[in-house]
Protein backbone atom coordinates (compact mmCIF):
# COMPACT_ATOMS: atom_id res chain seq x y z
CA UNK A 1 0.00 0.00 0.00
CA UNK A 2 2.44 2.47 1.19
CA UNK A 3 4.87 1.63 -2.34
CA UNK A 4 1.90 2.24 -4.35
CA UNK A 5 1.48 5.68 -2.67
CA UNK A 6 4.89 6.27 -3.81
CA UNK A 7 4.99 5.54 -6.64
CA UNK A 8 1.48 7.13 -7.52
CA UNK A 9 3.13 10.29 -6.00
CA UNK A 10 5.97 9.68 -8.25
CA UNK A 11 3.82 9.45 -11.14
CA UNK A 12 1.41 12.55 -10.09
CA UNK A 13 5.28 14.38 -10.03
CA UNK A 14 6.32 13.83 -13.32
CA UNK A 15 2.56 14.23 -14.80
CA UNK A 16 2.50 18.26 -13.19
CA UNK A 17 6.13 18.92 -14.29
CA UNK A 18 4.89 17.87 -17.83
CA UNK A 19 2.05 19.95 -17.54
CA UNK A 20 4.97 22.88 -16.41
CA UNK A 21 6.16 22.38 -19.78
CA UNK A 22 3.29 21.62 -22.13
CA UNK A 23 0.34 23.57 -20.71
CA UNK A 24 1.94 27.33 -21.45
CA UNK A 25 2.55 26.24 -25.11
CA UNK A 26 -0.71 24.54 -25.33
CA UNK A 27 -2.38 27.91 -24.03
CA UNK A 28 -0.23 29.82 -26.41
CA UNK A 29 -1.29 28.03 -29.42
CA UNK A 30 -4.79 28.45 -28.39
CA UNK A 31 -4.31 32.22 -27.72
CA UNK A 32 -3.01 32.72 -30.95
CA UNK A 33 -6.63 31.25 -32.92
CA UNK A 34 -9.04 33.18 -30.15
CA UNK A 35 -10.84 36.49 -30.73
CA UNK A 36 -10.13 37.33 -27.27
CA UNK A 37 -8.39 35.63 -24.86
CA UNK A 38 -8.89 37.65 -22.06
CA UNK A 39 -12.70 36.93 -22.45
CA UNK A 40 -11.43 33.17 -22.90
CA UNK A 41 -11.90 30.45 -25.71
CA UNK A 42 -15.67 31.16 -25.06
CA UNK A 43 -15.75 34.16 -27.55
CA UNK A 44 -14.59 32.27 -30.43
CA UNK A 45 -12.18 31.20 -32.85
CA UNK A 46 -10.61 33.33 -35.33
CA UNK A 47 -7.56 32.65 -37.91
CA UNK A 48 -7.76 37.14 -37.97
CA UNK A 49 -3.99 36.92 -35.89
CA UNK A 50 -2.45 34.44 -37.71
CA UNK A 51 -3.64 36.19 -40.99
CA UNK A 52 -2.21 39.52 -39.32
CA UNK A 53 1.12 38.09 -38.24
CA UNK A 54 1.29 36.63 -41.94
CA UNK A 55 0.96 40.69 -43.00
CA UNK A 56 3.60 41.57 -40.64
CA UNK A 57 5.90 39.44 -40.15
CA UNK A 58 5.91 37.12 -43.23
CA UNK A 59 9.07 38.71 -44.30
CA UNK A 60 10.91 37.19 -41.08
CA UNK A 61 9.89 33.92 -41.56
CA UNK A 62 11.26 33.55 -45.30
CA UNK A 63 14.43 35.15 -44.35
CA UNK A 64 14.94 32.35 -41.29
CA UNK A 65 14.59 29.56 -44.01
CA UNK A 66 16.84 31.43 -46.15
CA UNK A 67 19.30 31.79 -43.21
CA UNK A 68 18.79 28.13 -41.97
CA UNK A 69 18.60 26.75 -45.59
CA UNK A 70 22.34 28.52 -46.51
CA UNK A 71 23.45 27.29 -42.88
CA UNK A 72 22.76 24.11 -43.94
CA UNK A 73 25.05 24.30 -47.42
CA UNK A 74 27.21 25.72 -45.36
CA UNK A 75 27.64 23.43 -42.70
CA UNK A 76 27.53 20.19 -45.25
CA UNK A 77 30.05 21.83 -47.43
CA UNK A 78 32.36 22.67 -44.64
CA UNK A 79 31.26 19.98 -42.00
CA UNK A 80 31.07 16.47 -43.63
CA UNK A 81 34.89 16.73 -45.22
CA UNK A 82 36.45 17.90 -42.48
CA UNK A 83 34.72 15.42 -40.46
CA UNK A 84 36.08 13.04 -42.57
CA UNK A 85 39.47 14.59 -42.45
CA UNK A 86 39.67 14.64 -38.54
CA UNK A 87 38.54 11.12 -38.51
CA UNK A 88 41.05 10.15 -40.68
CA UNK A 89 44.01 12.19 -39.78
CA UNK A 90 43.03 11.37 -35.83
CA UNK A 91 46.53 12.53 -33.43
CA UNK A 92 46.30 15.70 -31.22
CA UNK A 93 45.98 18.24 -34.33
CA UNK A 94 42.67 16.51 -34.92
CA UNK A 95 41.49 16.54 -31.21
CA UNK A 96 42.57 20.60 -31.17
CA UNK A 97 40.74 21.25 -34.27
CA UNK A 98 37.79 19.74 -33.26
CA UNK A 99 38.43 21.04 -29.44
CA UNK A 100 38.19 24.71 -30.85
CA UNK A 101 35.31 24.47 -33.51
CA UNK A 102 32.92 22.98 -30.33
CA UNK A 103 33.88 26.27 -28.69
CA UNK A 104 31.18 28.10 -29.63
CA UNK A 105 28.55 25.52 -27.83
CA UNK A 106 30.39 26.64 -24.73
CA UNK A 107 30.47 30.20 -24.99
CA UNK A 108 27.00 31.92 -24.80
CA UNK A 109 26.14 33.68 -28.26
CA UNK A 110 26.03 37.04 -27.03
CA UNK A 111 29.86 37.10 -26.75
CA UNK A 112 30.45 35.32 -30.02
CA UNK A 113 27.79 37.74 -31.76
CA UNK A 114 29.84 41.13 -30.12
CA UNK A 115 32.99 39.55 -31.54
CA UNK A 116 32.02 39.69 -35.36
CA UNK A 117 30.25 42.96 -34.62
CA UNK A 118 33.79 44.36 -33.57
CA UNK A 119 35.46 42.58 -36.66
CA UNK A 120 33.12 42.93 -39.02
CA UNK A 121 30.62 45.79 -37.83
CA UNK A 122 32.49 47.87 -39.91
CA UNK A 123 31.87 47.06 -43.17
CA UNK A 124 28.58 47.99 -43.62
CA UNK A 125 27.26 46.37 -46.70
CA UNK A 126 28.35 42.96 -45.03
CA UNK A 127 26.96 44.47 -41.85
CA UNK A 128 23.65 45.04 -43.24
CA UNK A 129 22.71 42.15 -45.29
CA UNK A 130 21.62 38.55 -44.42
CA UNK A 131 25.16 37.06 -44.86
CA UNK A 132 26.20 38.79 -41.11
CA UNK A 133 23.67 36.66 -39.55
CA UNK A 134 24.46 33.28 -41.81
CA UNK A 135 28.09 33.64 -40.19
CA UNK A 136 27.03 33.70 -36.81
CA UNK A 137 24.86 30.88 -37.46
CA UNK A 138 27.32 28.90 -39.41
CA UNK A 139 29.72 29.14 -36.59
CA UNK A 140 27.02 27.97 -33.98
CA UNK A 141 25.84 25.05 -35.80
CA UNK A 142 28.89 23.57 -37.68
CA UNK A 143 29.69 21.85 -34.56
CA UNK A 144 26.71 20.12 -34.54
CA UNK A 145 27.19 18.90 -37.80
CA UNK A 146 30.68 17.71 -37.55
CA UNK A 147 30.22 15.63 -34.26
CA UNK A 148 27.36 14.07 -36.24
CA UNK A 149 29.54 12.71 -38.67
CA UNK A 150 31.95 12.20 -37.14
CA UNK A 151 29.93 9.94 -34.63
CA UNK A 152 29.24 8.20 -37.34
CA UNK A 153 32.16 7.79 -38.96
CA UNK A 154 33.63 6.58 -35.96
CA UNK A 155 31.25 3.48 -34.99
CA UNK A 156 32.35 2.32 -38.92
CA UNK A 157 36.13 1.10 -40.31
CA UNK A 158 36.49 4.33 -42.20
CA UNK A 159 39.95 3.65 -42.91
CA UNK A 160 39.23 -0.14 -44.50
CA UNK A 161 36.66 1.21 -46.10
CA UNK A 162 38.93 4.03 -47.47
CA UNK A 163 41.69 1.49 -48.18
CA UNK A 164 39.77 -1.17 -50.21
CA UNK A 165 37.89 1.59 -52.49
CA UNK A 166 41.55 3.02 -53.16
CA UNK A 167 42.83 -0.97 -53.87
CA UNK A 168 40.32 -0.69 -56.56
CA UNK A 169 42.11 2.28 -58.20
CA UNK A 170 39.45 4.68 -56.93
CA UNK A 171 40.42 8.38 -56.15
CA UNK A 172 40.53 10.31 -53.07
CA UNK A 173 37.50 12.51 -54.40
CA UNK A 174 35.74 9.74 -55.39
CA UNK A 175 36.30 7.66 -52.22
CA UNK A 176 34.89 10.51 -50.22
CA UNK A 177 31.90 10.88 -52.93
CA UNK A 178 31.04 7.11 -53.28
CA UNK A 179 32.37 5.41 -50.38
CA UNK A 180 32.63 7.49 -47.24
CA UNK A 181 29.59 10.16 -47.69
CA UNK A 182 27.10 7.38 -47.83
CA UNK A 183 28.20 5.37 -45.09
CA UNK A 184 27.69 8.72 -43.45
CA UNK A 185 24.76 9.29 -44.23
CA UNK A 186 22.71 9.04 -40.95
CA UNK A 187 25.14 11.51 -39.38
CA UNK A 188 24.85 14.16 -41.78
CA UNK A 189 21.15 13.82 -41.55
CA UNK A 190 21.23 13.95 -37.88
CA UNK A 191 23.32 17.06 -37.90
CA UNK A 192 21.60 18.12 -41.26
CA UNK A 193 18.13 18.41 -38.81
CA UNK A 194 19.89 19.85 -35.80
CA UNK A 195 21.10 22.45 -38.14
CA UNK A 196 18.10 23.93 -39.23
CA UNK A 197 16.50 23.18 -36.34
CA UNK A 198 18.83 25.73 -34.43
CA UNK A 199 19.23 27.90 -36.88
CA UNK A 200 15.53 28.47 -36.80
CA UNK A 201 14.99 28.88 -33.13
CA UNK A 202 18.51 31.36 -33.20
CA UNK A 203 17.98 34.01 -31.21
CA UNK A 204 21.34 34.96 -28.69
CA UNK A 205 23.45 35.67 -31.51
CA UNK A 206 21.24 37.27 -34.24
CA UNK A 207 19.49 39.67 -31.87
CA UNK A 208 22.67 41.43 -32.28
CA UNK A 209 23.63 40.80 -35.88
CA UNK A 210 20.41 42.09 -37.33
CA UNK A 211 19.48 45.01 -38.42
CA UNK A 212 15.54 46.42 -39.35
CA UNK A 213 15.90 45.04 -42.48
CA UNK A 214 17.33 41.62 -41.76
CA UNK A 215 14.87 40.49 -38.89
CA UNK A 216 14.35 36.82 -38.81
CA UNK A 217 11.28 34.56 -37.40
CA UNK A 218 12.84 34.54 -33.75
CA UNK A 219 13.77 38.28 -33.67
CA UNK A 220 10.34 39.00 -34.88
CA UNK A 221 8.80 37.25 -31.72
CA UNK A 222 10.70 39.15 -29.41
CA UNK A 223 9.42 42.16 -31.35
CA UNK A 224 6.28 41.43 -31.00
CA UNK A 225 6.15 40.33 -26.93
CA UNK A 226 6.91 43.64 -26.48
CA UNK A 227 4.68 45.14 -28.39
CA UNK A 228 2.14 43.15 -29.96
CA UNK A 229 -1.10 42.39 -28.25
CA UNK A 230 -1.00 38.61 -26.58
CA UNK A 231 -3.39 37.16 -29.27
CA UNK A 232 -0.74 38.32 -32.15
CA UNK A 233 2.16 37.24 -30.30
CA UNK A 234 0.67 34.19 -29.44
CA UNK A 235 -0.13 33.45 -32.68
CA UNK A 236 3.56 34.06 -34.21
CA UNK A 237 4.66 31.69 -31.83
CA UNK A 238 2.19 29.13 -33.04
CA UNK A 239 3.35 29.55 -36.53
CA UNK A 240 6.87 29.29 -35.14
CA UNK A 241 6.08 25.70 -33.59
CA UNK A 242 3.96 24.86 -36.75
CA UNK A 243 7.51 25.34 -38.18
CA UNK A 244 9.66 23.60 -35.85
CA UNK A 245 7.49 20.75 -34.41
CA UNK A 246 7.64 18.58 -37.05
CA UNK A 247 11.91 18.72 -36.82
CA UNK A 248 11.70 18.21 -33.56
CA UNK A 249 9.56 14.98 -34.18
CA UNK A 250 11.46 13.73 -37.02
CA UNK A 251 14.64 14.37 -34.99
CA UNK A 252 13.07 12.10 -32.22
CA UNK A 253 12.49 9.33 -34.31
CA UNK A 254 15.36 9.29 -35.99
CA UNK A 255 17.33 9.11 -32.42
CA UNK A 256 15.32 6.30 -31.46
CA UNK A 257 15.94 4.63 -35.26
CA UNK A 258 20.13 5.30 -34.94
CA UNK A 259 19.84 4.08 -30.78
CA UNK A 260 18.27 0.98 -31.84
CA UNK A 261 20.86 -0.11 -34.37
CA UNK A 262 23.66 1.38 -32.13
CA UNK A 263 24.78 0.17 -28.61
CA UNK A 264 25.28 4.07 -27.66
CA UNK A 265 22.61 7.14 -27.93
CA UNK B 1 55.41 -6.58 -52.57
CA UNK B 2 57.14 -3.65 -53.74
CA UNK B 3 54.38 -2.90 -55.72
CA UNK B 4 51.98 -3.19 -52.98
CA UNK B 5 54.21 -1.14 -50.49
CA UNK B 6 54.84 2.02 -52.98
CA UNK B 7 50.87 1.44 -53.55
CA UNK B 8 49.85 1.77 -49.97
CA UNK B 9 52.52 4.81 -49.86
CA UNK B 10 51.28 6.28 -52.49
CA UNK B 11 47.47 5.85 -50.87
CA UNK B 12 48.73 7.30 -47.64
CA UNK B 13 50.00 10.40 -48.78
CA UNK B 14 47.43 11.12 -51.65
CA UNK B 15 44.68 10.70 -48.43
CA UNK B 16 46.66 12.83 -46.19
CA UNK B 17 46.76 15.29 -49.02
CA UNK B 18 43.03 14.97 -49.71
CA UNK B 19 42.60 15.72 -45.59
CA UNK B 20 44.53 18.46 -45.66
CA UNK B 21 42.34 20.24 -48.29
CA UNK B 22 38.95 18.39 -46.79
CA UNK B 23 39.86 20.67 -43.43
CA UNK B 24 40.48 23.97 -45.22
CA UNK B 25 37.39 25.15 -45.45
CA UNK B 26 36.70 24.94 -41.80
CA UNK B 27 40.13 26.23 -41.02
CA UNK B 28 39.47 29.16 -42.80
CA UNK B 29 35.85 29.75 -41.42
CA UNK B 30 36.69 29.02 -38.21
CA UNK B 31 39.52 31.55 -38.16
CA UNK B 32 37.54 34.17 -40.09
CA UNK B 33 34.21 34.26 -38.02
CA UNK B 34 35.53 32.72 -34.88
CA UNK B 35 39.24 32.71 -34.28
CA UNK B 36 40.06 36.34 -34.89
CA UNK B 37 36.72 37.84 -33.85
CA UNK B 38 37.17 36.10 -30.25
CA UNK B 39 40.73 37.14 -29.84
CA UNK B 40 39.85 40.51 -31.02
CA UNK B 41 36.72 40.43 -28.41
CA UNK B 42 39.43 39.73 -25.72
CA UNK B 43 41.86 42.19 -27.05
CA UNK B 44 39.18 44.75 -26.94
CA UNK B 45 38.49 44.28 -23.42
CA UNK B 46 41.64 45.21 -22.67
CA UNK B 47 42.30 47.97 -24.76
CA UNK B 48 39.71 50.90 -23.48
CA UNK B 49 40.73 54.18 -21.51
CA UNK B 50 40.85 51.84 -18.30
CA UNK B 51 43.20 48.71 -19.81
CA UNK B 52 43.42 45.66 -17.89
CA UNK B 53 41.43 47.46 -15.25
CA UNK B 54 37.80 46.85 -16.86
CA UNK B 55 38.49 42.67 -16.51
CA UNK B 56 39.10 43.51 -13.16
CA UNK B 57 35.71 45.93 -12.86
CA UNK B 58 33.75 42.85 -13.14
CA UNK B 59 34.53 42.13 -9.47
CA UNK B 60 35.38 45.20 -8.06
CA UNK B 61 32.77 47.16 -9.64
CA UNK B 62 30.14 46.83 -7.15
CA UNK B 63 27.22 46.82 -10.19
CA UNK B 64 29.42 44.46 -12.30
CA UNK B 65 29.98 42.32 -9.31
CA UNK B 66 26.51 42.32 -7.98
CA UNK B 67 25.58 41.28 -11.53
CA UNK B 68 27.54 38.02 -11.91
CA UNK B 69 26.89 37.37 -8.01
CA UNK B 70 23.26 36.71 -9.15
CA UNK B 71 23.63 35.48 -12.76
CA UNK B 72 26.06 32.76 -10.61
CA UNK B 73 23.66 32.77 -8.08
CA UNK B 74 20.43 31.89 -10.35
CA UNK B 75 22.11 29.37 -12.64
CA UNK B 76 23.51 27.13 -10.32
CA UNK B 77 19.77 27.15 -8.07
CA UNK B 78 18.40 26.09 -11.42
CA UNK B 79 20.85 24.00 -12.39
CA UNK B 80 20.01 22.05 -8.45
CA UNK B 81 16.44 22.24 -8.97
CA UNK B 82 16.50 20.85 -12.46
CA UNK B 83 18.81 18.02 -11.44
CA UNK B 84 16.29 17.04 -8.59
CA UNK B 85 13.03 17.18 -11.07
CA UNK B 86 14.97 15.30 -13.56
CA UNK B 87 16.02 12.87 -10.97
CA UNK B 88 13.02 11.96 -9.86
CA UNK B 89 10.70 12.06 -13.11
CA UNK B 90 13.95 10.00 -15.15
CA UNK B 91 13.60 7.50 -12.14
CA UNK B 92 10.29 7.27 -12.53
CA UNK B 93 9.84 7.03 -16.10
CA UNK B 94 12.68 4.30 -16.46
CA UNK B 95 11.48 2.43 -14.32
CA UNK B 96 7.37 2.06 -14.58
CA UNK B 97 6.42 0.99 -18.08
CA UNK B 98 2.58 2.21 -18.21
CA UNK B 99 0.91 3.41 -20.39
CA UNK B 100 1.18 7.13 -21.79
CA UNK B 101 4.61 7.04 -21.03
CA UNK B 102 6.09 7.51 -24.23
CA UNK B 103 3.86 10.94 -24.30
CA UNK B 104 4.64 11.86 -21.25
CA UNK B 105 8.90 11.54 -22.28
CA UNK B 106 7.98 13.48 -25.74
CA UNK B 107 6.50 16.40 -23.46
CA UNK B 108 9.50 16.78 -20.92
CA UNK B 109 11.75 16.91 -23.73
CA UNK B 110 9.54 18.91 -26.37
CA UNK B 111 10.57 22.03 -25.38
CA UNK B 112 14.76 21.55 -25.98
CA UNK B 113 14.67 23.40 -29.30
CA UNK B 114 12.75 26.46 -28.06
CA UNK B 115 14.73 29.35 -28.44
CA UNK B 116 14.98 31.80 -24.98
CA UNK B 117 12.63 34.40 -26.17
CA UNK B 118 9.96 31.86 -26.60
CA UNK B 119 10.33 30.44 -23.15
CA UNK B 120 10.20 33.64 -21.73
CA UNK B 121 7.03 34.04 -23.44
CA UNK B 122 5.59 31.04 -21.89
CA UNK B 123 6.67 32.29 -18.58
CA UNK B 124 4.23 35.32 -19.24
CA UNK B 125 1.13 33.10 -20.35
CA UNK B 126 1.91 31.35 -16.95
CA UNK B 127 2.49 33.99 -14.65
CA UNK B 128 2.19 37.04 -16.31
CA UNK B 129 -0.60 39.87 -16.47
CA UNK B 130 -3.29 37.58 -18.33
CA UNK B 131 -1.64 34.18 -17.09
CA UNK B 132 -3.27 30.99 -16.06
CA UNK B 133 -1.70 31.08 -11.94
CA UNK B 134 -3.13 34.80 -11.97
CA UNK B 135 -6.37 33.57 -13.61
CA UNK B 136 -6.65 30.73 -11.32
CA UNK B 137 -5.91 32.39 -8.28
CA UNK B 138 -8.37 35.01 -8.55
CA UNK B 139 -10.69 32.91 -8.93
CA UNK B 140 -10.05 31.08 -5.71
CA UNK B 141 -8.54 33.63 -3.67
CA UNK B 142 -10.14 36.53 -5.42
CA UNK B 143 -6.09 37.35 -5.48
CA UNK B 144 -4.40 37.88 -8.52
CA UNK B 145 -0.71 36.62 -8.65
CA UNK B 146 1.72 37.86 -11.37
CA UNK B 147 5.22 37.15 -10.93
CA UNK B 148 6.09 36.44 -14.53
CA UNK B 149 9.00 40.14 -14.57
CA UNK B 150 10.48 39.30 -10.98
CA UNK B 151 13.26 36.65 -10.12
CA UNK B 152 10.96 33.73 -9.43
CA UNK B 153 9.46 34.24 -12.97
CA UNK B 154 12.89 33.94 -14.29
CA UNK B 155 13.98 31.23 -11.83
CA UNK B 156 10.69 29.24 -13.42
CA UNK B 157 12.44 30.49 -16.96
CA UNK B 158 15.63 29.06 -16.51
CA UNK B 159 14.11 25.82 -15.14
CA UNK B 160 11.62 25.75 -18.46
CA UNK B 161 15.04 25.39 -20.81
CA UNK B 162 17.03 23.28 -18.44
CA UNK B 163 14.45 20.57 -17.56
CA UNK B 164 14.20 18.96 -21.10
CA UNK B 165 17.92 19.43 -21.08
CA UNK B 166 18.76 17.43 -17.92
CA UNK B 167 16.13 14.71 -18.24
CA UNK B 168 17.49 13.01 -21.43
CA UNK B 169 21.00 12.45 -20.16
CA UNK B 170 19.65 11.18 -16.39
CA UNK B 171 16.87 9.10 -18.13
CA UNK B 172 20.40 7.62 -20.33
CA UNK B 173 22.43 7.26 -17.03
CA UNK B 174 19.23 4.90 -14.82
CA UNK B 175 19.36 2.76 -17.81
CA UNK B 176 22.54 1.79 -17.69
CA UNK B 177 22.53 1.12 -13.74
CA UNK B 178 23.10 -2.36 -12.92
CA UNK B 179 19.99 -3.65 -11.03
CA UNK B 180 22.36 -6.28 -9.22
CA UNK B 181 23.86 -3.88 -6.92
CA UNK B 182 20.24 -2.57 -5.58
CA UNK B 183 19.69 -6.19 -5.21
CA UNK B 184 22.98 -6.91 -3.53
CA UNK B 185 22.01 -3.40 -1.15
CA UNK B 186 18.57 -4.48 -0.28
CA UNK B 187 19.47 -7.91 0.59
CA UNK B 188 22.55 -6.45 3.16
CA UNK B 189 19.43 -4.85 4.22
CA UNK B 190 19.69 -0.97 3.44
CA UNK B 191 16.06 0.65 3.05
CA UNK B 192 14.62 1.97 0.40
CA UNK B 193 16.15 5.30 0.92
CA UNK B 194 19.79 4.07 2.01
CA UNK B 195 19.51 2.40 -1.51
CA UNK B 196 18.89 5.47 -3.20
CA UNK B 197 21.65 7.20 -1.31
CA UNK B 198 24.12 4.86 -1.09
CA UNK B 199 23.84 3.19 -4.57
CA UNK B 200 21.90 4.72 -7.39
CA UNK B 201 23.13 8.47 -6.64
CA UNK B 202 26.63 7.75 -6.28
CA UNK B 203 26.24 5.76 -10.24
CA UNK B 204 24.31 8.49 -11.69
CA UNK B 205 27.29 11.00 -10.34
CA UNK B 206 28.78 11.33 -13.34
CA UNK B 207 25.06 11.87 -15.35
CA UNK B 208 24.61 14.57 -12.60
CA UNK B 209 28.23 16.30 -13.12
CA UNK B 210 28.03 16.35 -16.86
CA UNK B 211 23.96 17.77 -17.19
CA UNK B 212 24.19 19.90 -14.48
CA UNK B 213 27.31 21.79 -16.34
CA UNK B 214 25.36 21.82 -19.42
CA UNK B 215 22.38 23.32 -17.53
CA UNK B 216 25.02 25.72 -15.68
CA UNK B 217 26.72 26.86 -18.55
CA UNK B 218 22.94 27.15 -20.85
CA UNK B 219 21.84 29.14 -17.79
CA UNK B 220 25.01 31.72 -17.64
CA UNK B 221 24.38 32.70 -21.34
CA UNK B 222 20.83 32.56 -21.78
CA UNK B 223 19.96 35.81 -23.00
CA UNK B 224 16.63 35.36 -24.78
CA UNK B 225 14.68 34.57 -21.57
CA UNK B 226 15.40 38.14 -19.37
CA UNK B 227 15.03 39.93 -22.62
CA UNK B 228 11.36 39.09 -22.94
CA UNK B 229 10.29 39.02 -19.13
CA UNK B 230 12.72 41.94 -19.59
CA UNK B 231 12.72 42.04 -15.44
CA UNK B 232 14.49 44.48 -13.03
CA UNK B 233 16.86 41.21 -12.27
CA UNK B 234 20.19 42.63 -13.74
CA UNK B 235 21.78 39.12 -15.41
CA UNK B 236 25.03 38.98 -16.80
CA UNK B 237 23.94 38.73 -21.12
CA UNK B 238 21.14 42.08 -19.78
CA UNK B 239 24.51 43.95 -18.88
CA UNK B 240 26.48 43.54 -21.36
CA UNK B 241 23.91 43.96 -23.75
CA UNK B 242 22.84 47.23 -22.09
CA UNK B 243 26.74 47.93 -21.59
CA UNK B 244 26.39 47.54 -25.65
CA UNK B 245 23.88 48.84 -27.16
CA UNK B 246 21.99 51.68 -24.28
CA UNK B 247 25.29 53.17 -22.84
CA UNK B 248 27.78 52.18 -26.07
CA UNK B 249 30.81 51.12 -23.43
CA UNK B 250 32.35 48.39 -25.71
CA UNK B 251 35.15 47.64 -23.99
CA UNK B 252 33.21 46.87 -20.84
CA UNK B 253 30.47 44.62 -23.01
CA UNK B 254 34.07 43.24 -24.54
CA UNK B 255 35.17 42.52 -20.98
CA UNK B 256 32.10 41.31 -19.58
CA UNK B 257 31.70 38.96 -22.74
CA UNK B 258 35.11 37.21 -21.76
CA UNK B 259 34.19 37.04 -18.61
CA UNK B 260 31.23 35.34 -18.47
CA UNK B 261 32.30 33.07 -21.71
CA UNK B 262 35.16 31.80 -19.29
CA UNK B 263 32.67 31.33 -16.20
CA UNK B 264 30.46 29.08 -18.76
CA UNK B 265 33.12 27.55 -20.89
CA UNK B 266 34.98 26.71 -17.32
CA UNK B 267 31.96 24.95 -15.60
CA UNK B 268 31.90 22.53 -18.94
CA UNK B 269 35.53 22.17 -18.84
CA UNK B 270 35.76 21.08 -15.08
CA UNK B 271 32.55 18.42 -16.41
CA UNK B 272 34.63 16.88 -18.83
CA UNK B 273 37.19 16.49 -16.27
CA UNK B 274 35.68 15.05 -14.13
CA UNK B 275 33.14 12.42 -16.52
CA UNK B 276 36.09 11.96 -19.10
CA UNK B 277 32.99 12.30 -22.08
CA UNK B 278 32.06 14.98 -24.18
CA UNK B 279 29.85 17.55 -22.80
CA UNK B 280 28.88 20.81 -24.41
CA UNK B 281 25.87 23.11 -23.76
CA UNK B 282 23.81 24.42 -26.76
CA UNK B 283 21.26 26.52 -27.14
Amino acid sequence: MRDRLIVAGQFLFTALVAAFLIVPAILSMLAGITVNYFRGIASGFTLQWVIQVWDLYSETIARSFLVAGAALLATLVIGVPAAYALIVRGGRLSRAVEEIITLPLAIPGLAIALALLLVYGGFSDFRRSWLFILAGHVIFTLPFMVRAVMAVLATIDVKTLDEGAASLGAGPWRRFRDVIVPNARPGILAGALSVVTLSLGEFNLTWMLHTPLTKTLPVGLADSYASMRLEVASAYTLVFFVMIIPLLVAMQLFADISSGSRSQA
Amino acid sequence: MPAFVSNSARLHLSRAGFARIALLPLALVATALFLLPMAKLVLVGATGDMGLAAYAAILLEPRYRASLISTVGLAAATTIAALAIATIAGLFLQRHRFPGRAVLIAMLTFPLAFPGVVVGFMIILLAGRQGLIGDLASRLTGEKIVFAYSIQGLFLGYLYFSIPRVILTIMAAVEKLDPALEEAARTLGAGPWAVHRDVIFPALGPAFVASGAIAFATAMGAFGTAFTLATNIDVLPMVIYTEFTLSANITMAAALSVGLGLVAWASLAFARSLSGGTVAAAG
